[in-house]
C-alpha cells in the first residue's frame, strides 16, 4: 500500500465519509450514548475494535463467501465481534458494559459496520481493508465524543466527570437535547466542509488560470 | 389490568421506541417524507416486532438459558429476526396483495433494523423491564404485548414525523441546515412533546 492510498483511506474515513456528520449513519448509539462523553469514547472504542477486525476478516474471506449468501455471512462475522467484545466487558469493565446497555449488541445492526463491509471489505485488500475500518471508526468515535463532551458539558456542568462549571441545563442530556446538538453539529460540519472544498476549488481554478495565461505568454 | 395498561402507556408514550430510546432512527429519518410510507413501515415493525417477541423469548428461556449458550444471543436473535422477515415476506405475498403492496417493500429493511432486534433484547432482560415497564415479571404474552404496543408507539411518531417534515422541508433555512439538521431539529421539538409524558411515570 502506498503512502498515497494509506492519506486517501485516513482522509475518506475521518473527514470526507465521516459515518456520524457526513453520511448520518449509526444514528442509534450516536443520540443514545453521547449523554456524556465517556460514554461517548467507550462506544467509538468498541466501534473502532469491531469496525477494524471485521474489515479484516471480511476482506480475507471475501473469495470464499459465495455472493448469494454474502449479508447473513458478514453479519454473522460481526456478531461474533461483537459478542467478543461484550463478554471481555462485561468481565473486565462491568461499569462501561452497564452504561453502554442494550446499544452494544445492537452494534450488530449498526448501519455504518455493515456498510463498510459491503462497500469496502469486499473488494479491497485485508491491510487496506483494516485500516479502512480503523480509520472511519476513528471518524465516528470522534464525533460522538465530542457531542459527549458539549452535551455533559452543558447538561451536567462536567467532562469526562471532572466538574467544570455550576451551569447546568437539564434540555442538553434529555432525549431533546440529542437530536438538537446532533443536528447543530451536522450543520456546522457541513457549513466548514463546503467552504473548505469551494476555497480548495477556487485556488486551482485560479491556479489554471495562471498556467493557461503563461502558456499564452 | 393495571399491568396491561401500564405496559401499554409506557410502551408507546412514555418509553417511545424513537423519540425516548433512540432504537430504529434509520427509517425514522429515511421513510418518514410521506406519510404513506411512514405508516407502511410503521405497519411492517410493529407485525415483525410483535412476533419476533412470541419467538426470541422462549427461545432465551427454554433452550438458551437451560444449556447455559446466553453468550449466543446475539447471533441466534439475529437469525432468527433475519428468517422471520423472509417468512412473514412470502406469507403475506401469497395471502394478501394489498397488503403486502403496502408494506411489502419495507420487509427486506427491517432485517437489520436496530428496534427489532433491541425489543428482543429488552423483553430478555429483567433489569430494563423494571427500568421501562414498571413490572418486576415478565411472561411471553406480556412480551408479546410489549412489542406490539413499542410497534404502535413507532408507528406513532413515524406518522407525526412524516407531517411534520410535508411543512419544514418547503421552509427557507440557512443552506447548511437544509436536510438532516432541520429534520432532527423537528425530532427536538417532537422529543420535547414526548417528555412530558414522563411526568405521568
Amino acid at each position: 500500500m502506498t503512502t498515497k492510498r494509506f492519506k486517501q483511506i485516513a482522509n475518506d474515513g475521518v473527514i470526507k465519509n465521516n459515518p456520524t456528520l457526513r453520511l448520518v449513519l449509526g444514528t442509534c448509539p450516536t443520540l443514545a450514548l453521547s449523554t456524556t462523553a465517556m460514554n461517548g469514547i467507550g462506544m467509538g472504542l468498541a466501534v473502532i475494535f469491531i469496525l477494524t477486525c471485521s474489515n479484516a476478516m471480511i476482506s480475507m474471506l471475501r473469495k470464499i463467501i459465495p455472493n448469494e449468501v454474502r449479508i447473513p455471512a458478514f453479519i454473522l462475522i460481526i456478531a461474533a465481534f461483537v459478542t467478543i467484545v461484550r463478554m471481555v466487558l462485561d468481565k473486565y469493565i462491568p461499569a462501561l458494559y452497564e452504561s453502554l446497555g442494550v446499544y452494544l449488541p445492537l452494534i450488530v445492526v449498526n448501519c455504518i459496520i455493515l456498510g463498510r463491509a459491503e462497500s469496502f471489505a469486499s473488494k479491497n485488500a485485508v491491510l487496506e481493508s483494516a485500516f479502512d475500518g480503523l480509520f472511519t471508526g476513528i471518524g465516528f468515535a470522534i464525533a460522538i465524543t465530542l457531542m459527549g463532551i458539549v452535551r455533559e458539558a452543558l447538561g451536567a456542568g462536567s467532562i469526562f466527570g471532572i466538574h467544570v462549571w455550576d451551569f447546568k441545563m437539564e434540555f442538553f442530556t434529555s432525549a431533546a437535547g440529542a437530536f438538537f446538538v446532533y443536528g447543530l453539529f451536522i450543520a456546522i460540519f457541513n457549513a466548514i466542509y463546503t467552504s473548505v472544498e469551494n476555497k480548495q476549488r477556487q485556488k486551482s481554478f485560479l491556479l489554471k488560470l495562471e498556467f493557461a495565461s503563461k502558456k499564452e505568454a | 389490568m393495571g399491568t396491561f395498561l401500564m405496559i401499554i402507556v409506557m410502551a408507546v408514550f412514555v418509553n417511545n421506541f424513537l423519540l425516548v430510546q433512540f432504537l430504529g432512527i434509520c427509517p425514522f429519518l429515511g421513510l418518514s417524507k410521506k406519510s404513506s410510507s411512514a405508516l407502511g413501515m410503521g405497519l411492517a415493525v410493529t407485525v415483525v416486532m410483535t412476533i419476533t417477541c412470541l419467538i426470541t423469548y422462549p427461545i432465551y428461556y427454554k433452550i438458551l438459558v437451560p444449556l447455559g449458550l446466553q453468550y449466543l444471543e446475539i447471533i441466534v436473535f439475529i437469525f432468527v429476526i433475519a428468517s422471520l422477515v423472509q417468512m412473514i415476506e412470502k406469507v403475506i405475498k401469497k395471502f394478501s396483495k394489498p397488503l403486502y403492496n403496502a408494506m411489502g417493500i419495507y420487509l427486506p429493511l427491517i432485517t437489520t433494523n436496530c428496534a427489532v432486534l433491541g425489543v428482543a433484547e429488552l423483553v430478555i432482560d429483567k433489569g430494563q423491564i423494571m427500568a421501562i415497564l414498571g413490572v418486576g415479571s415478565m411472561n411471553i404474552g406480556l412480551a408479546a404485548l410489549y412489542g406490539f404496543f413499542a410497534g404502535i408507539g413507532f408507528t406513532l411518531a413515524m406518522y407525526i414525523m412524516s407531517g411534520l417534515r410535508d411543512k419544514v422541508d418547503y421552509l427557507d433555512t440557512s443552506k447548511s441546515l437544509k436536510g438532516f439538521p432541520m429534520t432532527m431539529m423537528t425530532a427536538c421539538f417532537m422529543a420535547m412533546g414526548f417528555y412530558v409524558f414522563n411526568l405521568i411515570g
